[in-house]
């Protein structure tokens, strides 16, 4: 009599709780800049001395061909391209790293399956948009990149925004050759 | 005699989750909202003294940058733009379209998607419409 209890109680829980998840609410706020908005602007954008929004739009379609990225959407008439690609995301460290902790865990008599969880490839999104500056004799080129990590058992692992300066660096330096190439009808 | 006892009634309870779950329909929650579409528009759309629908594309896109999103289509004939932001593992997708209203208006509606819910709080959507009215140097009107 007292397990049918127990498993009466079991039941009531697990309803509560899976209650609860698929209630859980939207959190508030996600539309606001965060502080340091004006710094990521700057990273992400370039001026070019030009007046010419097509010449700067064929370059940045050319250039992200020539960084392996395959054209997803374009609409030219508001100066966008969205680009993505596929790309190797093993880390010699982190493969290292989940091989001891797997071993250990052999050793020790547990399963652990870190190697699983190790990050294998990654969905890099590019997206850019031309337009000119607020005085309308400039050109403004801003890039944002975004990428989806994949582990070795072919789950998620990671969803982010690319932060890093020196690949925003890379892609102007980049463009700034594309651009130059595209004026010589390279 | 008592664990088949146990076993049945464990059975028995496994049997009720199933059928309760295989029983309903998921079809119509693809459409479902809680909010009225009156309501839900009020919340979701403004109105700008500009006709230039070019230039305001480019500036709700340049205000989805400014929020993380990533741009991942833009049409200029709809004046739609959709692009999605990474907060943790959740994924939020919005699409903003721009259309004319009357002589001197555009509407601007934006609709946003957090994992699998819709968003349909206000101040969310204000938050939106405060950093494009910056962005703009315009005033967002309330559309009734």
């Amino acid at each position: 009599m007292r397990k049918k209890f127990l498993f009466l109680k079991l039941f009531v829980v697990i309803f509560v709780c899976l209650g609860v998840i698929g209630c859980s609410s939207i959190p508030k706020g996600f539309l606001k800049p965060d502080e340091n908005y004006l710094e990521a602007r700057q990273l992400q954008m370039r001026q070019y001395d030009t007046t010419n929004e097509v010449q700067i739009v064929t370059a940045v379609a050319g250039l992200l061909q020539d960084l392996g990225f395959t054209l997803d959407n374009s609409e030219t008439d508001v100066g966008f391209v969205a680009a993505s690609r596929k790309a190797d995301a093993t880390n010699a460290g982190q493969v290292a790293g989940a091989i001891l902790v797997d071993t250990l865990g052999i050793l020790f008599g547990g399963y652990q399956n870190a190697y699983g969880k190790v990050d294998s490839v990654q969905y890099v999104k590019a997206s850019v948009i031309v337009k000119p500056n607020l005085e309308g004799n400039k050109i403004v080129v801003r890039v944002t990149f975004q990428r989806i990590i994949w582990n070795i058992s072919g789950q998620i692992n990671r969803v982010e925004s690319v932060k890093d300066p020196k690949i925003y660096q890379k892609f102007f330096d980049d463009l700034s050759k594309a651009i130059f190439l595209e004026a010589q009808k390279i | 005699m008592s664990i088949l006892k146990r076993l049945s009634s464990v059975f028995i309870a496994i049997l009720l989750i199933v059928s309760i779950s295989g029983c309903a329909t998921t079809a119509s929650k693809a459409f479902e909202s809680s909010e009225s579409q009156v309501k839900l528009r009020s919340i979701q759309t403004r109105a700008f003294d500009t006709t230039d629908k070019k230039k305001m594309m480019q500036t709700v896109i340049s205000t989805m940058q400014d929020l993380d999103f990533v741009i991942d289509k833009a049409d200029l004939t709809l004046g739609s733009v959709t692009g999605t932001k990474f907060i943790g593992y959740a994924t939020i997708v919005m699409t903003v379209t721009v259309r004319p209203r009357g002589e001197k208006q555009l509407l601007v509606r934006a609709n946003a998607q957090y994992g699998i819910q819709s968003v349909e709080d206000p101040a969310t959507y204000q938050d939106f419409f405060t950093s494009l009215e910056k962005s703009l140097f315009l005033t967002a009107q309330q559309v009734d």
